[in-house]
């Protein structure tokens, strides 16, 4: 009787450790997100296009990941995307007159939101909006432009 | 020269006819299969212990040092390319649609199948299946299909488990070690992996699973019932099954993409 009990408990976890592991990958939802900081603050960006930007991406400054993505949502009034993310509050001194760009990271890699501090006095606080904001680049209109340039160009000889 | 004609005709015969018959025995191990597993789950649940939970350290272990691995050679290739972040779609990818399956399948003939055809060729060998005859028990039902639905159960469980820690040994090694973004790991990875990929690996796990029990059942029930012949049946199992795995992945990839 020992014997099955100990054969029946060892059987429920390997199967419970299985399906557990179907789970992670099938939801491939996991604590990725340990950006750690104890004390964090909200800042709102609005893009007219963010590009492949997602939730979880890393806010930087200067190259330094200071922050991470929190929501993207879409505000339908003024058709603009509206981006949330938080910031290390150790990080509490950014100009509030900063400007947010979405970048990309290598030539293929993930996109980012990356912050150039402005001039101002006064700083990013809970609850602010960064005012000054650069969409994605996207590549296909980056071509659209160059190809209409060279054909202009090639109207003007 | 007549010889060796009769030679080659008497092989090929015995080849068609080895697969003919282990094709009848597949069937009648499927068709014996539903009312085992209604009737007699017991069994069911003792051999998924046999092959399942006792695999699971080896499969850890190895998922988690194929991941490293992973996370090592990705590493030093994509930063040629300034693309490290992409190493954990490399990763997920490899993981999830080859080498999980893989690679627990042949651990899985290594460690379980050995253990079913040494086990089945044994009772055979010590008579013990002839004295369920006697008895009016049929060995098929009773011996053969709890082991090859254990595994059949086992192997995709086994899969999920690998696949899962590698990814973290891909992280251990990729975040902790050579300072790859976290967020940019996981998020290309939840950007780029979707269901159908999931679904890749689980498909061929199901038949990586059925697959590899039912060689090892087959070898053990047909092994010659001396001490050479058992081991004989275990090495073959090994050899089979890995033959068969790598074939059928070949087939399944070609099909899937």
């Amino acid at each position: 009787m020992q014997q099955t009990r100990s054969v029946e408990i060892g059987t429920g976890l390997f199967v419970l450790l299985g399906m557990g592991a179907l789970f992670f990958l099938t939801t491939q939802t996991t604590g990725g997100d340990d950006f750690s900081a104890d004390e964090i603050y909200t800042v709102e960006a609005r893009f007219e296009n963010i590009g492949s930007l997602r939730t979880r991406a890393p806010v930087a400054m200067s190259g330094v990941t200071i922050g991470r993505v929190t929501s993207i949502r879409f505000d339908a009034v003024t058709l603009e995307a509206v981006v949330q993310f938080v910031i290390d509050s150790q990080y509490d001194q950014i100009p509030d007159d900063s400007d947010a760009s979405i970048l990309t990271s290598g030539i293929l890699g993930s996109q980012y939101i990356g912050l150039r501090a402005g001039g101002s006095d006064t700083y990013l606080a809970d609850g602010s909006e960064v005012l000054f904001t650069q969409s994605a680049i996207l590549l296909e209109n980056l071509i659209g432009k160059f190809l209409v340039n060279a054909g202009s160009k090639d109207e003007d000889e | 020269m007549t010889t060796l004609l009769r030679d080659v005709y008497n092989t090929s015969v015995e080849f068609v006819r080895t697969f003919g018959a282990f094709q009848l025995f597949s069937l009648r191990l499927i068709r014996y299969s539903p009312g085992i597993l209604l009737r007699r789950f017991d069994l069911v649940i003792k051999q998924i212990f046999n092959t399942g939970a006792l695999s699971l350290v080896i499969i850890m272990v190895c998922g988690l040092f194929v991941g490293g691995v992973l996370g090592l050679q990705g590493y030093s290739n994509l930063a040629r390319f300034n693309a490290e972040d992409s190493i954990g779609v490399f990763a997920a990818f490899g993981l999830i649609k080859e080498l999980g399956p893989v690679i627990t399948a042949l651990l899985f003939a290594g460690r379980a199948g050995t253990a079913l055809a040494s086990e089945i060729g044994l009772m055979k060998a010590t008579d013990q299946l002839s004295a369920m005859e006697m008895m009016a028990v049929n060995p098929v039902p009773r011996v053969l299909v709890p082991r090859f639905l254990g595994g059949v159960i086992a192997m995709p469980l086994l899969v999920a488990v690998f696949s899962t820690i590698g990814l973290f040994g891909t992280h251990l090694v990729a975040v902790e070690l050579l300072s790859v973004d976290v967020g940019a790991f996981w998020q290309q990875i939840q950007i780029t992996v979707d269901m159908d990929d999931i679904n890749e690996g689980i498909i061929k796990s199901l038949v990586f699973g059925v697959a590899a029990s039912m060689i090892a059942v087959w070898e053990g029930y047909n092994a010659v019932p001396t001490a050479e012949g058992v081991g004989r049946a275990t090495t073959r199992t090994v050899v089979i099954t890995a033959i068969a795995v790598l074939v059928f992945d070949f087939m399944i990839t070609a099909v899937m993409l």
